[in-house]
């Protein structure tokens, strides 16, 4: 436990962040983009419950925080995919670049 | 090298291969596959840090419900077994350019910077956890706590809404 330092956990949680955030650069579909989203509040959790362990471990902050960004992560998924059914339906098209009818 | 240390690196290495692949593969049913292995790699480095309260809250959140939902709203919305068109080389470029570089910068900071560790054993038992979060005294969570189930509330409505609005033709 103790022979693995803080700095590799935040190396994987860095590397995890970045790789959620090519995708997001990547991709034009709406499904995917909330995927590389969710990959990205995971490193950040990664990150919380890291530091609480490592640096305070009397505390339990970032065990709270974790916990509030996994509650507000599943509010977001719930009302993004019904947002994304909803522009399917008319649209019959999740492609951002398809999803153009406020531009002028 | 511990046995620890070994498994710490082989669920690294299963959570950064199914992100990579997961953001990178051009089938969607498949890529959602992928984003559950990184998901469950994430729980397990859980377990490995002690919190094995934070690993069932994920693997139940996020594997249970986050992924499931992402699965139904892909068979509604596509033909799963079609392939994604390809992206195009500049902006894969550019992309794959700014995400190396802010790693590294991310990565430099992280590694100069050395953290000064204590060894004050970690205690994340469940009770304590419970009894801190609905405290209302000194560092209590009560408030965000109904705040949160507040916009969970808000949120099961709005979902509702929006998906069960007419499309034009239907009406």
């Amino acid at each position: 436990m103790s022979e693995i330092p803080l700095t590799h956990i935040l190396l994987v949680s860095t590397a995890l962040f970045f790789i959620g955030m090519y995708g997001l650069f990547t991709r034009r579909n709406l499904i995917t983009m909330l995927m590389a989203i969710e990959l990205m509040l995971n490193s950040v959790n990664i990150n919380f419950v890291a530091f609480n362990k490592y640096l305070y471990p009397e505390n339990l902050d970032g065990i709270f925080f974790t916990i509030f960004i996994i509650t507000i992560a599943a509010a977001e998924a719930a009302i993004a995919i019904a947002i994304i059914i909803h522009l399917y339906r008319n649209h019959k098209s999740i492609d951002v670049e398809d999803a153009d009818n406020l531009k002028f | 090298m511990s046995f620890s240390a070994i498994i710490f690196y082989i669920l690294s290495a299963v959570i950064l291969g199914s992100g990579l692949l997961a953001v990178t593969s051009r089938k969607i049913f498949r890529s959602a596959i992928y984003l559950l292995g990184s998901l469950v790699g994430i729980a397990g480095l859980y377990f490995w840090m002690e919190v094995e309260f934070i690993a069932a809250v994920q693997i139940v959140v996020y594997v249970g419900g986050i992924v499931v939902l992402i699965i139904f709203s892909i068979f509604l919305t596509q033909q799963s077994g079609l392939e994604m068109p390809r992206t195009p080389g500049g902006r894969n470029f550019a992309a794959v350019l700014a995400s190396i570089f802010g790693c590294a910068l991310a990565s430099m900071l992280i590694y100069h910077h050395g953290f000064a560790a204590t060894e004050v054993p970690f205690d994340s038992d469940v009770a304590r956890i419970g009894t801190q979060m609905l405290n209302t005294g000194a560092g209590g969570y009560v408030l965000p706590f109904e705040t949160v189930s507040m916009l969970l509330l808000a949120a099961m409505i709005g979902c509702i809404v929006i998906a069960l609005r007419t499309s034009p033709e239907q009406k």
